[in-house]
């Protein structure tokens, strides 16, 4: 009797394990790179980009991902990383192009030869959030005026603002505001505890202004995704300042500095961002999801702090080598 | 907290649809891990045996270092490994940076140090009567090893699953050197912190009860396994 009921619980843990593998054996031919939800076009060849994270974020690759793919029949490698990582990788050659947003130091990048053919394809705003009853009082401020009036309510210990502090565009941006607002960021951010360094992407700062009630600057496509997925305390206070101008670039990787790069498609991809198919998709993309766009083509920037039209309008030339 | 429930019904809902994507990264996840391990077991265990059957000076000293490396940093290998495989660092020309092959490179120097230190304290703990008797019976310094080994199985075999749990739950390196490209290096570990950052917390919370299935299931085969 006890050997049937130990040959029992042997056959039940034999079916046991066959279940399980036959549970397993579709997650690991899951893993072929052919699955049908993702088919590669030329898996030889493979262009690596780095993108900003906020791009990212909304869905907007996962949109133009799969078009630039077919038509050049390439397989696109897409790297989340925020402004400073992204121009990292580009200056060790370990991608093709770039997408960031901050304009000083994608001229540092250019002038030190990492390098080549930026164009400037999108635009949107960036703007501060907080808690809805605003205890610095900002609403309806220029951006100057909010980081002074939250700086000394925050001196006192009224009120906290969270910083991405990871050097992304967006934290870029949220320096030359401290500087606009006539402080030096290095006394700022080590003024206190009201000034909280978050060090991650946008996503998990939004959450964690939203968690201690703070102030946080961010951008409004990021904002609005994540509000449409998360129900945030914190609501958008301080928008329409031509400071909170976030224009984003594309820029190829010098292949003089970096032979490898693959300048031809990363040319043939620039272009194809700055056409006026992607510029259509940009206008419309996260209208029916948001009820607004995301990003502006950038043909319609006409604040000051623009790029000039020649960084969007002119194709970049074909690469003659050296 | 009700993101929990329904993170833990997302992920039911994920598994039994067979969702694609998450079926693809998941295969994707295990695949590394386990060739982590394997690899790192292939490497680990021999040479464990050789520092436990050998005397040598500073062996103790030797022991505390590898004990040491157990808790470094998955972001400092990342790092550390992103140095020499970048294509502007020492070893650039593999073109191996952003690939699953990477991982692995991360992995399996992460995993190494846990690895040699559990087979060793495996391998000390086993019965020296067992090894008194066999050498009595004139087995070789070989057969010892093999007799010390076979002897010391369960613990090994904890000590690989150690690893390959340690390896399928990083996120520093896949992130750092894998890049989490989708279709290509994005695992379960990096497609949780895009999620996070993408504000999708149930999505992000199904994929690590996902995660903690996939390492219930290779946990109970491992231990069939090791009862054979």
């Amino acid at each position: 009797m006890s050997l049937k009921l130990r040959n029992v619980s042997k056959i039940a843990g034999a079916l046991l394990i066959v279940a399980l593998l036959v549970g397993l054996v579709p997650a690991v031919i899951g893993c072929d790179d052919a699955a049908a939800d993702y088919p590669l076009h030329d898996p030889l060849v493979r262009f690596r980009i780095a993108t900003t994270t906020s791009l990212y974020d909304t869905g907007l690759w996962y949109h133009l991902e799969p078009i630039f793919e077919e038509l050049a029949n390439v397989e696109m490698d897409i790297i989340y990383a925020g402004t400073g990582i992204a121009l990292e990788y580009g200056r060790r050659g370990d991608v093709d192009a770039i997408i960031v947003h901050d304009r000083a130091r994608e001229d540092e990048f250019i002038a030190d030869g990492y390098g080549i053919n930026r164009r400037n394809f999108a635009y949107n705003f960036f703007l501060i959030a907080g808690p809805p009853d605003d205890p610095a009082g900002i609403t309806g401020l220029t951006a100057a005026q909010a980081f002074k009036k939250i700086h000394s309510l925050g001196m006192q210990g009224a009120v906290k603002f969270v910083s991405r502090g990871d050097d992304s565009g967006t934290h870029a941006k949220e320096k030359l505001i401290w500087k606009e607002a006539g402080f030096d960021y290095e006394e700022v951010r080590n003024s206190g505890d009201w000034y909280v360094e978050a060090g991650k992407g946008m996503g998990p700062t939004l959450l964690m202004a939203n968690e201690m009630k703070a102030y946080v600057q961010a951008d409004i496509s990021s904002f609005l995704a994540y509000n449409l997925k998360n129900d945030l305390g914190i609501v958008s206070l301080v928008e329409k300042d031509p400071i909170f101008l976030n224009v984003y670039a594309a820029i190829a990787i010098n292949p003089e500095t970096h032979p490898k790069a693959k300048i031809d498609i990363a040319n043939r991809f620039i272009n194809w961002l700055i056409s006026e198919e992607v510029q259509e998709i940009i206008a419309d993309y996260g209208k029916a999801e948001y009820g607004r766009s995301l990003f502006f083509p950038i043909a319609e920037c006409d604040i000051p702090g623009c790029p000039p039209v020649e960084d969007y309008t002119t194709p970049v030339p074909e690469y003659t080598g050296k | 907290m009700v993101e929990l429930w329904h993170g833990l019904l997302r992920a039911v809902e994920l598994i039994i649809t067979f969702d694609p994507e998450v079926m693809q990264i998941a295969g994707r996840s295990l695949r590394i891990a386990l060739t982590s391990a394997v690899i790192a077991s292939v490497i680990c265990i021999p040479v464990a045996s050789i520092i436990h059957f050998n005397e040598f000076r500073g062996k103790r000293f030797l022991v505390s270092l590898i004990q040491t490396f157990y808790s470094i940093p998955t972001v400092a290998i990342g790092l550390f490994v992103f140095v020499f495989i970048s294509s502007a660092g020492p070893l650039g020309f593999l073109g191996i940076i952003f690939t699953p092959a990477a991982i692995v490179v991360g992995q399996v120097l992460l995993i190494t140090p846990i690895l040699l230190g559990l087979t060793i304290s495996a391998l000390r703990g086993v019965d020296r009567t067992i090894l008194d008797t066999a050498r009595s019976l004139g087995a070789s310094q070989m057969q010892m090893m093999v007799l010390t080994i076979r002897e010391a199985r369960f613990a090994v075999m904890a000590a690989v699953i150690m690893g390959f749990g340690r390896a399928i739950s990083e996120v520093g390196i896949s992130l750092m050197i894998g890049g989490n490209i989708r279709g290509a290096t994005r695992v379960i570990t990096t497609a949780i912190s895009l999620e996070t950052s993408k504000g999708d917390l149930e999505f992000a919370l199904a994929l690590g009860i996902i995660l903690i299935f996939i390492a219930l299931v290779v946990n109970i085969v491992m231990n069939r396994i090791q009862q054979r």
